[in-house]
């Protein structure tokens, strides 16, 4: 196999990190809304953590989309 | 298509002498881009805070509401995680949270996005945790141990725990400036591959024939790009409220090391 080939593989299969972050995201907002339905007048003061979970669930999805943009540009 | 990594291009508009420091090499004074948009950001920043308080009445008329709504927001968000002691770091948060919003906010309206450059959100991302790590030491001294040392856990467990704690500190500056990086970059080559395929699928469509059937296909790329675009105004807000958070959330970790609230 050609190295180029090789490459847009290996940055395609980096991304897929990213299916992890959404799963993981999709839980906290599902997670969030269930709380919040059950009982809306507390649901506005977790906004705050409910941001913050949310940002560092992704971070790990944007560390996998970060690696794929290092194999792609960066090597 | 269009190389849809183009916009992230440094450029330099006036070109000043290299800057040496000795030991540590020669730095590119340029003014490039990315120094136009951060400064116009920050220009924006004073020149709306100037106006907002510039004949402040006693029942706020709109301007004045939208600057004293923005600066009460920070103010709560600042005394709800650090607690009452949140108001002395509030002008840290409030800054680089507005500094963000804006250089992200333009983004949306210049060809130009300042924090898609991981040298810009590397650096707000090193001033957050060496501002941590000072108010740490001189708050703490030698207690920031207790940082890595969570309370009430077994010795044994302490093994496992203590090294695990010290990489997550250590990965914050990583994350944050990458969190911040990475959704702007990602937005924005987003935006542009889809407005890429309006053109190449319009293009398509012109030849006629059987290309008239990527008509569809290129109105739907332009509802992508219309969505998308509102979607990339509540990340440039979102992205800006959680670097403010996580800076919030940093600080009270050695503000208040060792005793929850």
């Amino acid at each position: 196999m050609e190295a180029e080939a090789a490459k847009f593989i290996g940055a395609g299969l980096a991304t897929l990190g990213m299916i992890g972050a959404g799963i993981g995201v999709g839980t906290i907002f599902g997670g969030f809304l269930q709380g919040a339905t059950r009982n809306p007048s507390a649901a506005g003061g977790q906004f705050t953590n409910l941001i913050l979970g949310a940002a560092l669930t992704e971070a790990l999805g944007i560390l996998a989309f970060v690696l794929g943009l290092l194999i792609l540009f960066a090597a | 298509m269009a190389d849809p990594m183009h916009q992230f291009e440094v450029t330099k508009i006036v070109d000043l002498p290299d800057f040496s420091i000795p030991g540590l090499g020669t730095i590119d004074m340029a003014f490039t881009n990315s120094t136009l948009a951060m400064t116009l950001a920050a220009g924006l920043i004073v020149a709306f805070f100037a106006a907002v308080t510039a004949r402040p009445t006693v029942v706020p008329g709109r301007l004045q509401m939208i600057g004293e709504g923005v600066f009460s927001y920070i103010d709560n968000l600042t005394e709800s995680i650090i607690g009452h002691e949140g108001r002395r770091f509030f002008p840290y948060v409030f800054t680089i949270f507005l500094f963000i919003l804006v250089m992200n906010l333009l983004g949306m309206f210049l060809v130009f996005t300042s924090t898609s450059q991981l040298a810009v959100t590397a650096t707000l991302g090193i001033m957050t945790i060496l501002l941590v790590l000072i108010v740490g030491f001189v708050r703490n001294g030698a207690a920031m141990y207790k940082l890595f040392v969570p309370a009430g856990v077994p010795w044994y467990m302490l093994i496992l725990v203590t090294p695990i704690e010290f990489i997550s500190f250590a990965l914050r500056p990583v994350t944050l400036a990458l969190r911040l990086f990475g959704n702007m970059l990602g937005g924005h080559v987003a935006l542009k591959v889809f407005a890429g395929f309006v053109v190449s699928l319009g293009a398509l469509a012109a030849g006629g024939g059987l290309g008239l059937l990527a008509i569809p296909a290129a109105g739907l790329s332009l509802a992508g790009v219309v969505a998308l675009t509102a979607l990339e105004f509540l990340v440039a807000f979102l992205q800006a409220f959680v670097f403010a958070v996580l800076t919030c959330v940093y600080l009270n970790d050695v503000v208040n090391l060792g005793h929850h609230h």
